[in-house]
């Protein structure tokens, strides 16, 4: 994605490696119509074996359930990209969720709106307190944020204790936010594919978003360039907490049952999604889209398995081989770009 | 002799007198030479006058108009050109000086009295041993270091550099030999990172930012698509696209640090036609090279240091590279008492033809008991890495190792071990010691299996092995229980000489055995090294310090890019001939 913006439109700039410039943007479009490839395999697979598969009730749980998990790899992606990694999403989703859900039993007729403040305050929060520590601590982000994610659980099973909202408590005009839609397209899935759309047009396109790619490519380069490397590092890691707690409150409004295991394990799915989508683990490449798209496939494919009676092992079991297929490919691809561009190069530079 | 040959100064010394010791360079040495208004002539007619920018002799005629919206690139001569620099070229004055400049890592003075004036149109050459000074040089004029004496000047006027970013906002470039790009980025990219053009909301305009790469890109008259990313660059591209980043910044200063030492010799031509058209736009260029010849074929002027002094500077019309190297390593030379050697014996170590792709070939090599032999050349040239793969460390593609009459296996620092190789690193903090263990531990460290009883390391037995060795070091420590990180350089390298000596090895490989240690100790670690020839030991060692190479070395081999160019006996060799051997001048004045 970084590499491959309108290269169509300019073609007066560099007339001499139009072939390689053509190579690199192949291999980056590649990248994300791969993972659409793939989907569309598995999808064609599974309808072929158990044909329910393609009713709307199905498209709509997998929609649903992808919403959350696509926001969430937003926030993980800007982080990811910047060579850092949030592990504390999964618990900020099930500290925000119970919080926030719980206000509308504790205080009667709470407009929306505010509650959504709470959850995304909550997220901002520790994504603050995360921010600060990676930054100005320069403490490695596995740790910290390995810390908050057993910290703010802590909290959660605190507050939580045996409790657990339950339906009846919430208003209806809450529990309809993730199924209200047109033609069975859930408003929200729109605007979550809207919001992702404009964070990945941020990323691409606007200096500090640039910024966070180049603190991935190369943190010391990035230094040297005068890029505020701490600032955009701690803003990674705050909007990652803030999206975080506002997906805590979908979270809420879409299971309508929180207890304290809320959004337990979530931050290793939204890893697997962002690194399957094609986002480098190691920063510097990849796009909020292909993350999103990645979410899609693994709640596809936890879907049709449940469909396809396989037992919930395999669910995980092929998360972590895609998983693994994905990093195969990112490297190979990688060393075949490497080696295919200084061939070029060398071919041109004697 | 060129007309300006005068202007050097006192104390310089003569490039015609013979190379015997000299008189350490006084302060008066440093005097730059006169900035002349018509000096470079003679080192490179090919090119247009830079002194008269005015010119109408472009040196890239396929440069279109300047590009729209461009921050102020050098066009060619004639042309709107760099506009902070034409207007400021008050005749004869240096765009940037360093005046008198030293510099002090702990007790390691790097710099002493270094001065250097850099003028507009002009490539000028900073040359100089290993440990002259150069690094700390370019790293003051970077931002990176401060002085602690002296100071700097921008077009006369004293400025402080507190940072990389400061240097660039004064328009000082530095190009390194590998510069660090962002891989994942475009080319283009990485020459605006942070600098992006914009469109309307602050977004980035890709199409313009493109549009200024290509336009760089032709001025200083290279092939090079903006379009693709950066990973897979060769580094002479790499380093094109700091110099595009550099113009793209409007740098009027660019310093090159040793660009050429990994290029192929028709990326250096290229290099030094982009050197060639930032000269004739007015920018002042200081080049760093160990290879002479590309200095007399692109600079002007010279600044040779030596010892952390300037010792001379001055216009390149009229030297000759004999001049420079004399220039280079001449000093007092220290002379080692030879009496009390002992013949070399049996050979211990015979390398034949050994070579990895890339990286050294064909060394042949063999080392006996008794002898020290000093692997000298240039940093770069190969040497750590022949002792890496002699060592298995490193693996090697052809040749073998025979220690002892008999084969070692490759790739296996345990087989080298126990064949009786011990190998003392360049860098001892990171490879040769445990910095947070104690002086013990990090003694008995290679020692284990012998101080072992039933399976566990027994404290008495370790505290009297670091004990007899501390004595016999003469180690200056407070207790054998404080963390080796406590020791001053010099007793660390013995606590990793002790280290290695407790297993008593036959062959001992010493890479830098003294660097960054102050002269007592380097005396110290000096005589242990030759005390140990004559108890026997034979000792591989590794400098890039003349007088140590000459001091303490039986015989001296030396290594050019990768390959052994030279070998001297303890009494034929010179400095000179090191030197001469080392950057290639043996080949260039036959």
């Amino acid at each position: 994605m970084s590499a491959t913006v309108d290269t169509r439109q300019e073609t007066a700039g560099g007339p001499p490696h139009i072939s390689s410039r053509r190579l690199t943007e192949r291999v980056f479009r590649v990248r994300e119509s791969g993972i659409i490839v793939v989907w569309i395999v598995f999808v064609a697979i599974t309808v072929s074996i158990e044909p329910r598969f393609a009713s709307q009730q199905e498209a709509q749980f997998i929609l649903a359930n992808t919403t959350i998990f696509a926001l969430l790899a937003l926030g993980e992606t800007m982080v990811i990209v910047s060579r850092n990694v949030d592990l504390s999403i999964g618990s900020v989703v099930g500290l925000s969720a119970y919080t926030s859900a719980s206000l509308f039993g504790k205080t009667h007729g709470i407009p929306i709106v505010v509650v959504f403040l709470v959850g995304l305050g909550i997220g901002l929060a520790v994504g603050v307190a995360n921010g600060l520590m990676v930054a100005i601590g320069r403490v490695p982000s596995l740790v910290v944020t390995l810390a908050t994610l057993y910290i703010v659980r802590g909290l959660d099973i605190l507050i939580v204790g045996g409790n657990e909202v339950v339906a009846q408590t919430l208003p209806n005009a809450f529990i309809e936010i993730p199924r209200a839609g047109v033609y069975g397209v859930p408003y929200l899935a729109i605007a979550i594919a809207v919001v992702i759309g404009i964070g990945a047009y941020y990323l691409r396109s606007y200096r500090s978003g640039r910024d966070l790619y180049a603190i991935g490519s190369n943190p010391e380069a990035a230094r040297l360039a005068g890029i505020a490397v701490g600032r955009r590092v701690f803003t990674a890691f705050a909007v990652s907490g803030a999206i975080a707690g506002v997906a805590g409150v979908l979270w809420a409004a879409q299971y309508q049952t929180v207890d304290s295991n809320a959004g337990t394990g979530y931050e290793l799915t939204v890893i697997a999604s962002v690194v399957v989508g094609g986002v480098a683990i190691f920063g510097g490449s990849g796009s909020a889209v292909g993350a999103a798209i990645g979410a899609l496939l693994l709640q596809t494919i936890n879907s049709a398995l449940y469909v396809l009676g396989i037992s919930p092992f395999w669910d995980q079991a092929i998360a972590g081989a895609l998983l693994l297929a994905a990093i195969t490919l990112d490297r190979i691809i990688s060393l075949r770009l490497t080696a295919a561009l200084r061939r070029r190069s060398a071919g041109v530079g004697t | 002799m060129g007309a300006d040959g005068d202007a050097t100064g006192p104390g310089q010394p003569d490039p015609a007198s013979a190379a015997g010791p000299e008189t350490p360079a006084t302060a008066g040495a440093a005097v730059p030479g006169v900035p002349s208004p018509e000096q470079p002539r003679a080192a490179d007619a090919a090119t247009p006058d830079p002194a008269t920018p005015a010119d109408p002799g472009p040196p890239d005629s396929s440069s279109p108009p300047g590009p729209p919206g461009s921050s102020g690139l050098p066009g060619p001569p004639g042309s709107s050109g760099l506009p902070g620099v034409s207007g400021s070229r008050a005749p004869g004055g240096p765009l940037l000086s360093l005046v008198h400049a030293a510099k002090a890592f702990g007790a390691v003075r790097a710099v002493v009295d270094a001065s250097i004036d850099l003028h507009g149109g002009e490539a000028h050459a900073l040359v100089g041993e290993n440990g002259a000074g150069k690094s700390t040089v370019v790293k003051m004029l970077a931002g990176v270091h401060q002085p602690d004496e002296g100071e700097l000047l921008i077009e006369g006027q004293a400025a402080v550099l507190t940072g990389p970013a400061a240097a660039q906002a004064a328009g000082i470039a530095v190009i390194y030999q590998e510069p660090t790009l962002f891989p994942d980025l475009t080319v283009a990219e990485n020459i605006f990172m942070g600098r992006q053009p914009l469109v309307a909301a602050r977004r980035i305009d890709r199409r313009a930012m493109r549009a200024q790469a290509a336009d760089l890109f032709e001025r200083l008259g290279v092939q090079l698509d903006p379009g693709r990313i950066a990973r897979g660059l060769s580094i002479a591209d790499q380093q094109i696209v700091e110099i595009a980043k550099a113009l793209s910044l409007e740098a009027r200063v660019i310093v090159m640090d040793e660009p050429t030492a990994a290029l192929s010799a028709a990326e250096v031509a290229r290099l030094f036609d982009v050197v060639r058209t930032l000269r004739a736009a007015g920018a002042a260029v200081l080049f760093i090279s160990h290879r002479l010849e590309e200095v007399f074929e692109i600079c002007q002027r010279v600044t040779v240091m030596r010892d952390g002094r300037t010792v001379l500077a001055r216009e390149l019309a009229g030297l000759t590279a004999d001049d420079l190297v004399r220039a280079m390593v001449g000093r007092d030379m220290p002379q080692r008492a030879t009496g009390e050697r002992s013949q070399p014996g049996d050979e211990v170590l015979r390398v034949e033809r050994l070579a990895r792709e890339g990286v050294f070939i064909d060394i042949s090599l063999h080392v006996r008991t008794g002898e020290i032999v000093a692997l000298a050349g240039l940093v770069g040239s190969g040497r750590s890495e022949v002792a890496r793969a002699i060592f298995g460390i490193d693996r090697y593609d052809a040749g073998k190792v025979t220690v002892g009459g008999t084969e070692l296996r490759k790739g296996s620092p345990a087989a080298a071990m126990a064949a009786g190789i011990g190998y003392v690193p360049e860098d001892r903090r990171q490879q040769g010691l445990v910095m947070d263990m104690s002086i013990q531990q990090n003694v008995a460290l290679a020692s284990l299996a012998r101080l072992r009883q039933g399976g566990l390391i027994r404290s008495a037995a370790e505290r009297a092995f670091a004990t007899d060795w501390a004595q016999r070091l003469r180690l200056r420590y407070g207790r054998l229980t404080d963390p080796v990180s406590t020791l001053s350089g010099g007793n660390q390298q013995k606590v990793v000489l002790a280290k290695w000596l407790g297993r008593h090895p036959a062959l001992l490989i010493v890479d830098e055995p003294t660097r960054g240690i102050d002269i007592a100790t380097k005396a110290d670690v000096h005589e242990l090294l030759v005390r140990l020839a004559g108890e026997g030991i034979a000792i591989l060692m590794i400098s890039s310090e003349l007088p140590e190479v000459l001091h303490i070395g039986d015989r001296i081999l030396v290594m050019r890019e990768g390959r052994l160019t030279a070998e001297y006996s303890h009494e034929e060799a010179s400095e000179e001939k090191i030197m001469s051997a080392a950057t290639g001048q043996l080949e260039h004045s036959k």
